[in-house]
């Protein structure tokens, strides 16, 4: 056995079905010996696209997705698709070829020091001397990205290593990492000390960031909120953790957020972090929010509490295994007043919009395709005003709400999609998003009709780059500058060249009849929808 | 409030290792006012002494930042009070006979040694507390410093009876 096969069989072992990536000779002998294995490789048309596809497969299947690339430029294009994964804390295992080992460092033909380059993007980086640690370093590799605080994992492994004879495969049972014990339970004490404070609070409330979905709780979330009627908020992260309309749930915080939300969680008195990072768009002012109020942060990174906002009780570990104790407590309380004050908020401060009669109002158009939408459905939103507004508007029943969030990478909703469609064929998967960030992935079109990969994409289009264009309409008074988007292709012929179906809509009229057909469309198909090119999120 | 701290880590003794660190203090912002490195009595397991400072948050999140790191195996953090700190420097120094005696002087009283020497430079050698070297540094000043090279601060907590 060589080590090329010695990778396939430790993937075989850990159960990936599909490995997303673009070959050049540095990782040939890999792509020669998965002939041999059932596993699916996906060849992307952009390797930055890997990683989002792979991003995908994790987060629809809470395995860590996996992508294989050449050397050199192979390796650097996926940087920014790990960046994106490591700023979500979405699991992936990136394998690079390398040059051969003895060429290391001499700056020959496609060497990328790619272990040097990721160093802050990633958990944890391998590059490989040796064929006989692939077992122990493959294994090392999945249980790090998907343990603990998740992340990406890349392993470098030289051209020569991938072809180097392996002595004796053994998978490892378990890892034996002296540096690496991540804390999944809950001190008992810090529990007490919540409780506490929960049993006095008269105005709680659970703000919930994209660690409750990686973490699988969020039914123990759930079901904790509504035995005592605690009212919700989530992260931009965190949407899709609970029903959209569930009563108890008041929208996404942030300055793109609700500003019933926002009021909320200002008002509240105990404010219950569930895996979140209290980042600046979640929260512009941490340590004025936080002034007279309890803040219980729970997270799996101890480094996350205390980085933006300074905790009363900082709870450390897994938030599945959290809740569950905290359900164990003895613990009574009664939100009703609060839980009233909410909803008169949400009367209130609802944002009305002056849609644009001529063109199709987002938020017409969202609320309607969602609403239509199956109950599990994957809705995968991009980057820029499109996000916003979906962020906004989209009515999440039982299913997924993908994005990127940390690193807000543009043409991630195309590729995610991919992953996701490929990882849960019987699911509903639609990706939305804005001309700009369209033209970012619309490479990819190709992939899923090689692969027989069902497509649903919409794109708004606004022929701008609409987010910046409003941040210059803010900011520098309609001075724009680099967002017009003239000379973008005709979509109903680009897409007819890969056989994809085109739809368009113009109006909010015909909303409805379009959304239903582009739904049963059982073809590839595109739905063009003409946006307000001067609409604004706010 | 700015504070200084002394940060004792254990890493594994592998390449790459410590441009992780330097690279997590240099884009996180963080301070370093010394680093040393040195294999410790177990071949594959360095040592770092690694001095930093900053407001109380930023010193937490520096513990905390380097925990997280993989190759770490363990990270002791104390205060000046807390340890016992050494640094060694050699210092080479232009004399002439009108101070010469002065040196030597200076030199008896600092516990510093004279360790070469030659027709108008001599090197001298110190091995003290961090502020200790500093203050030779200053008390040659008004002399004529050549050349200074200095290891950084190196650490250990203080004998405890029971110490793991």
């Amino acid at each position: 056995m060589i080590g090329a096969e010695a990778i396939v069989k430790c993937l075989e072992a850990e159960g990936v079905q599909y490995v997303f990536g673009y070959p050049g000779v540095a990782i040939c002998p890999f792509y020669n010996s998965i002939l041999d294995s059932d596993i699916r490789t996906i060849l992307v048309r952009t390797e930055q696209n890997a990683a989002h596809s792979a991003s995908g497969v994790a987060r629809l299947t809470d395995k860590p997705g996996v992508c294989a690339v050449t050397s050199g430029p192979g390796a650097t294009n996926i940087i920014t698709g790990i960046a994106t994964a490591y700023a979500d804390s979405i699991p992936l295992v990136v394998i690079t070829g390398q040059v051969n080992s003895e060429l290391l460092g001499s700056d020959v033909f496609q060497e990328a020091d790619i272990t040097g380059a990721v160093e802050s993007f990633v958990k944890y980086s391998y590059l490989v001397r040796n064929a006989d640690d692939i077992p122990r370093i493959f294994k090392e590799a999945f249980y790090i990205a998907n343990s603990g605080r998740k992340g990406p994992v890349l392993i470098d492994i030289p051209f020569d290593i991938q072809n180097a004879a392996v002595k004796k495969f053994e998978y490892p049972e378990s890892v034996n990492l002296r540096t690496y014990k991540p804390t999944v339970k809950g001190n008992s004490a810090q529990i007490k000390k919540v409780i506490k404070e929960l049993a006095k609070a008269k105005k709680p409330i659970i703000c919930i960031g994209g660690g409750v979905q990686l973490g699988n709780a969020e039914e123990v979330v759930l079901d904790f909120a509504e035995k005592h009627g605690i009212p919700m908020v989530t992260t931009m992260m965190g949407i899709g953790t609970i029903p959209t309309n569930h009563p108890l749930h008041f929208g996404m915080v942030g300055n793109n957020g609700k500003p019933y939300a926002n009021k909320a969680m200002n008002e509240s008195d105990v404010l219950l972090m569930v895996g979140a990072r209290v980042a600046d768009r979640a929260v512009s002012q941490p340590d004025l929010l936080m002034k007279g109020k309890i803040l219980i942060h729970i997270d799996v990174d101890p480094a996350e509490i205390g980085k933006n906002a300074v905790s009363s009780i900082p709870l450390v570990g897994d938030c599945k295994n959290i809740f569950e104790d905290l359900a164990k407590e003895n613990l009574t309380m009664d939100c009703s007043d609060w839980v009233y004050t909410l909803n008169q908020y949400k009367k209130e401060l609802k944002i009305v919009r002056h849609p644009n009669s001529e063109y199709v109002d987002p938020e017409h158009f969202i609320t309607a395709l969602t609403e239509k939408m199956d109950d599990d459905s994957v809705y995968v939103a991009d980057v820029g005003q499109n996000q916003i507004f979906s962020c906004a508007y989209a009515q999440i029943k039982n299913g997924r709400f993908l994005t990127s969030g940390g690193m807000g990478t543009m043409g991630y909703s195309i590729p995610a999609a991919l992953g996701a469609k490929l990882a849960k064929p019987e699911r509903q998967v639609v990706a939305v998003c804005g001309d700009g960030s369209f033209q970012m992935s619309m490479m990819e079109l190709a992939t899923f009709r090689q692969h027989n990969i069902q497509a649903k994409i919409i794109v708004f289009n606004n022929s701008f780059l609409g987010m910046v264009r409003e941040y210059q309409h803010y900011t520098y008074k309609d001075h724009y500058s680099v967002v017009n988007l003239d000379g973008s292709p005709n979509l109903e012929k680009l897409v007819s060249a890969y056989d994809f179906d085109y739809l368009r809509l113009d109006n909010n009229k015909d909303a409805t009849k379009i959304i239903n057909k582009f739904l049963k469309d059982k073809n590839n198909v595109l739905l063009e929808v003409m946006i307000d090119p001067m609409d604004l999120v706010k | 409030m700015k504070a200084k701290r002394i940060y004792s880590v254990t890493v594994e003794n592998r390449s790459g290792v410590l441009s992780g660190v330097s690279g997590l203090f240099a884009r996180r912002c963080f301070n370093i006012d010394s680093l040393t490195v040195g294999e410790t009595d177990t071949p594959d397991i360095s040592s770092m002494t690694i001095v930093s400072s900053g407001d109380e948050r930023t010193l937490e999140q520096i513990e905390k930042q380097l925990n997280k790191k993989l190759d770490i195996i363990k990270v002791k953090t104390f205060n000046e009070n807390q340890c016992v700190s050494r640094e060694l420097m050699l210092m080479k120094v232009k004399y002439n006979k009108t101070n010469r005696n002065e040196i030597m002087e200076i030199c008896e009283v600092m516990k510093a040694d004279i360790v070469d020497m030659s027709l108008h430079y001599m090197m001298i050698q110190v091995c003290d507390t961090p502020e200790r070297v500093q203050l030779l540094i200053n008390m040659f000043k008004s002399i004529s410093i050549v050349e200074i090279a200095r290891t950084g601060t190196l650490s250990l907590s203080k004998c405890v009876e029971n110490d793991g």
